[in-house]
């Protein structure tokens, strides 16, 4: 039974690291501030989400599994707004992304915060 | 006042999980602490149906494990297109039917959530979405999530292909 554990935790933990490598050669590779922000969302989804959950097969029934648990809500609670306030600070500094027409990059501009200063 | 009990609920679940102590002088630290911060919620009036959104428990039990299936597919689709090729990063913007302000907050998160789209504004039931390539973008512009969503909101839901905003 130890055994079957071991190994289902192998999947999963091995099944999240080769998410977070293949985010981290994305993080590299990839062009923009826009882009990479993708790469960076493989991670903090499926790369820690397997990784917990891989480690919950090691804890078992206790309240140990129960704070892993409360860990993979918290990040999918929180990274989509960490993701979502770099997207707009990038914007609000006038980083726009490299697409093909610009017609899109203009929706992009448009939507820059209007403060006080840039009135 | 619903708001505020579940508020309560929830921290007494939260802490008992992450304590695990059952000395007295543990517990009624616990029970002011939970007390306090149900105050405090309450008087910054944070614990409405925006900040707690309690009646979404039930339908959420059927949105998100949809939603960790979307994660999945859409990780993998990334993944690939990282290592094979086939990014094409693009701009796009999706309607949110959703009729108020808490349904398009999930839409937007939702969005960001799945790997390979990022919303980056919105306004006026418009979203505004990067996405990385064609695969993900086009699953965006079929409206399912935007449907599901709905659903989940308890909006009436729109037809497909009325997502073009």
């Amino acid at each position: 039974m130890a055994a079957v554990l071991d190994i289902i935790t192998w999947v999963f933990i091995v099944g999240g690291v080769v998410f977070c490598l293949i985010g981290g050669y994305g993080l590299i590779k990839l062009k923009d501030v826009y882009a990479r922000l993708h790469a960076a969302s493989l991670i903090d989804t499926l790369g820690v989400g397997l990784i917990l959950v891989g480690l919950m097969f090691q804890a078992g029934l206790t309240l140990v599994t129960a704070k892993l648990a409360l860990i993979l809500v918290f990040i999918f609670f929180t990274s989509p707004t960490a993701t979502h306030a770099l997207a707009r600070a990038a914007i609000n500094h006038d980083v726009l992304p490299e697409v093909e027409t610009e017609e899109e990059r203009e929706l992009v501009r448009s939507t820059k915060t209007q403060t006080e200063a840039t009135k | 006042m619903t708001q505020a009990i579940a508020l309560a609920a929830a921290l007494t679940a939260f802490w008992v999980l992450l304590s695990g102590y059952w000395l007295p002088l543990i517990i009624i630290l616990g029970v002011a602490s939970i007390l306090l911060c149900v105050f405090i919620a309450h008087r910054l009036d944070v614990c409405d149906h925006e900040g707690h959104p309690v009646h979404l428990t039930i339908p959420g039990l059927w949105y998100f494990p949809w939603l960790v299936k979307e994660i999945v597919v859409s990780n993998i689709t990334v993944a690939k297109a990282i290592l094979f090729g086939g990014v094409r990063p693009q701009v796009l913007r999706v309607k949110a039917s959703q009729s108020d302000e808490l349904g398009q907050t999930v839409y937007a998160n939702s969005i960001t959530l799945t790997p390979g789209t990022v919303s980056i504004d919105v306004a006026d039931n418009v979203i505004t979405v990067h996405a990385i390539m064609d695969d993900t973008a086009d699953g965006l512009r079929t409206g399912e999530m935007d449907q599901k969503v709905c659903k989940l909101m308890g909006d009436p839901v729109p037809e497909s292909g009325s997502v073009k905003a």
